[in-house]
């Protein structure tokens, strides 16, 4: 079964050129339905106001981080198996252990590609 | 003999202590000096060699105290670092500024892209993804500026706290405080020769399964 692009995907990074590029790399991916939060707290709030497929977070956000979100989404009852890719800077192994135990769906490690992206995508949505 | 001129000596030393109970290096030297030149007499021929060690100890310490207050502390502190960082500053605003800029002409590339069929359009789009890829780097430097200047202001606090203890004689070194757990794992990019790369990560969590 082909994968839903029209599904909604929100991305959280409090970087806005950020936020603008992996816009425009689901774009070109055909995933068009894409809302942005610029931190935890609103991200949070869409998933929880809203219908999403896939969330694609970044790690260091102040003053909720992306794992902090991660553990948010795992600890809600209706949001809880959300596929939920971490793209981030931080390429330690504790950091990808941390967000695996938190219940992460895949890490991406920046610098990445869009064929990364698409990827990993494939992979959480059960295609890869 | 020698107890007679140790206790002496002890005696002296407790006088002088009572006089000046904030003694600085310079001070030491100095009475070191005058208990040599009043106690030559009573002092052993070791005595003797382990004050003058010491007199020259406090010219060192003295020394090191003239160098450090040399460096003009106040002066990295209130207009080199300040600069240093707001250099930095600049160069995160003008990189922004830039790749916004490169973002939204590629974006319009990728509008004419939709307009068009076949290999162009493919090369075009092509052509829009790897500048896409390439724009991420404004984050990954934004994020190892952001180091640099920690790293700066670091030096900073390290550096007052040499002087203040040197010139001042207020309390020590403080012990660094351990950072909480997640913050201890936010240690933004890491440096290409040492870091883990998207393959690495991949096995890595391949193996928890």
């Amino acid at each position: 079964m082909p994968i839903d692009k029209s599904m909604n995907v929100l991305i959280v990074d409090d970087y806005k050129t950020m936020l603008r590029i992996i816009r425009n790399l689901l774009k070109q991916i055909e995933f068009n339905n894409v809302e942005e939060a610029t931190d935890g707290a609103e991200a949070l709030a869409k998933l929880r106001g809203g219908s999403f497929g896939l969330v694609i977070s970044d790690w260091n956000m102040v003053p909720m981080t992306g794992l902090q979100l991660l553990q948010e989404v795992r600890a809600d009852a209706r949001l809880k198996t959300m596929p939920f890719i971490m793209i981030t800077a931080e390429s330690k192994v504790e950091n990808v252990v941390a967000a695996k135990q938190a219940g992460v769906s895949n890490y991406i490690v920046k610098p990445f590609n869009a064929e990364t992206l698409r990827e990993k995508i494939e992979k959480v949505l059960g295609h890869g | 003999m020698a107890d007679h001129a140790s206790d002496g000596l002890a005696g002296r030393l407790a006088e002088i202590r009572a006089r000046h109970p904030q003694s600085e290096p310079g001070m030491v030297a100095e009475v070191v000096h005058a208990v040599l030149a009043t106690m030559s007499g009573d002092l052993s021929a070791q005595e003797t060699s382990l004050l003058a060690e010491v007199e020259a100890l406090g010219h060192t310490i003295a020394h090191a105290k003239a160098e450090i207050a040399a460096l003009r502390v106040d002066d990295i502190r209130d207009n080199h670092i300040p600069f240093a960082t707001d250099e930095l500053d600049a160069i995160v605003e003008h990189t922004a500024t830039a790749t916004n800029a490169i973002l939204t002409s590629c974006e319009l590339l990728d509008q004419v892209a939709g307009d068009l069929t076949g290999e162009p359009a493919t090369k075009l789009q092509d052509a829009t993804t790897r500048i896409y890829e390439a724009c991420s780097f404004q984050d990954i430097t934004g994020q190892r500026i952001t180091k640099v200047v920690a790293t700066l202001k670091t030096i900073e606090a390290k550096v007052t706290q040499i002087v203040e203890t040197f010139g001042n004689g207020a309390g020590g070194m403080e012990a660094e405080v351990s950072a909480p757990t997640e913050a201890a794992l936010l240690n933004g990019p890491q440096h290409p020769a040492v870091a883990m790369d998207q393959s690495d990560i991949d096995r890595l969590l391949a193996s928890f399964e």
